[in-house]
């Protein structure tokens, strides 16, 4: 199986645990969304430093060759798979009740300041 | 100093991340049990994956920018961290919007 066929698998194995097994429906959510672009801008920067300095190497014949600052077009899916799940998880575990509170932002000074 | 250049990349990402915990409270740290329950399996997931993929020869690892430390089936010790900072500041930052939009996420 070539990268581009695994990194594929692996975004479907990521939303079909976000929608089907744990259902936290991620993906249908503005807060995941929001967040997404933020991701991308620092994996593209950091994956951009890993590729283009030859930290980590590719097998041309394992991805379509299309790459963007640097990183094969596939790492996007593979970063898009790994937060994905870890997010997943996340708000799932929080379902259940594992450490639910303090919430995000409780006790920030600067957040009631700028509300 | 060129073995750590993998390790600086994460340690750069942490450095991105980690403010967010005492400057907007997001408080994942503060709820390290549900943050290791979450990073603990995907770590294994994505080493299998990892493996897997070292030993269809997809990707190598440059041993000069690396450290050095392997573990069987080639796979590097900064890659296993990879797998740990990257899920720890995509929680960072995925709750840091959460405490900026107040929008649910579904574990309210």
């Amino acid at each position: 199986m070539s990268y581009t066929a695994a990194a594929l698998l692996g975004v479907l194995g990521a939303v079909l645990v976000d929608l089907v097994v744990l259902r936290t429906r991620l993906v249908t959510r503005v807060v995941f969304w929001s967040t997404y672009p933020i991701v991308i801008v620092f994996q593209l920067l950091s994956n951009g430093i890993l590729t283009g300095r030859h930290i980590v190497i590719y097998d041309p014949a394992a991805i379509l060759g299309l790459r963007i600052a640097y990183a094969p077009v596939e790492d996007l899916l593979f970063g898009f798979a790994l937060v994905l799940l870890t997010l997943s998880l996340w708000v799932w575990l929080g379902r259940r009740g594992v450490d639910r509170s303090p919430r995000a932002g409780e006790g920030s000074a600067l957040l009631d300041r700028l509300r | 100093m060129r073995h750590l250049a993998y390790l600086s990349v994460l340690a750069g990402c942490l450095l991105a991340a980690l403010w967010l915990e005492p400057v907007l409270k997001v408080n994942v740290l503060r709820r390290w049990r549900r943050l290791v329950l979450t990073v603990v399996p995907v770590v294994i997931v994505f080493v299998l994956w990892d493996l897997a993929a070292i030993a269809a020869g997809h990707w190598t690892f440059d041993p000069a920018q690396t450290t050095g430390v392997l573990f069987p089936g080639g796979l590097p010790l900064d890659e296993v961290m990879f797998f740990v900072v990257v899920p720890i500041c995509a929680i960072l930052g995925f709750e840091a919007v959460r405490a900026v939009l107040r929008k649910p996420a579904g574990d309210e």
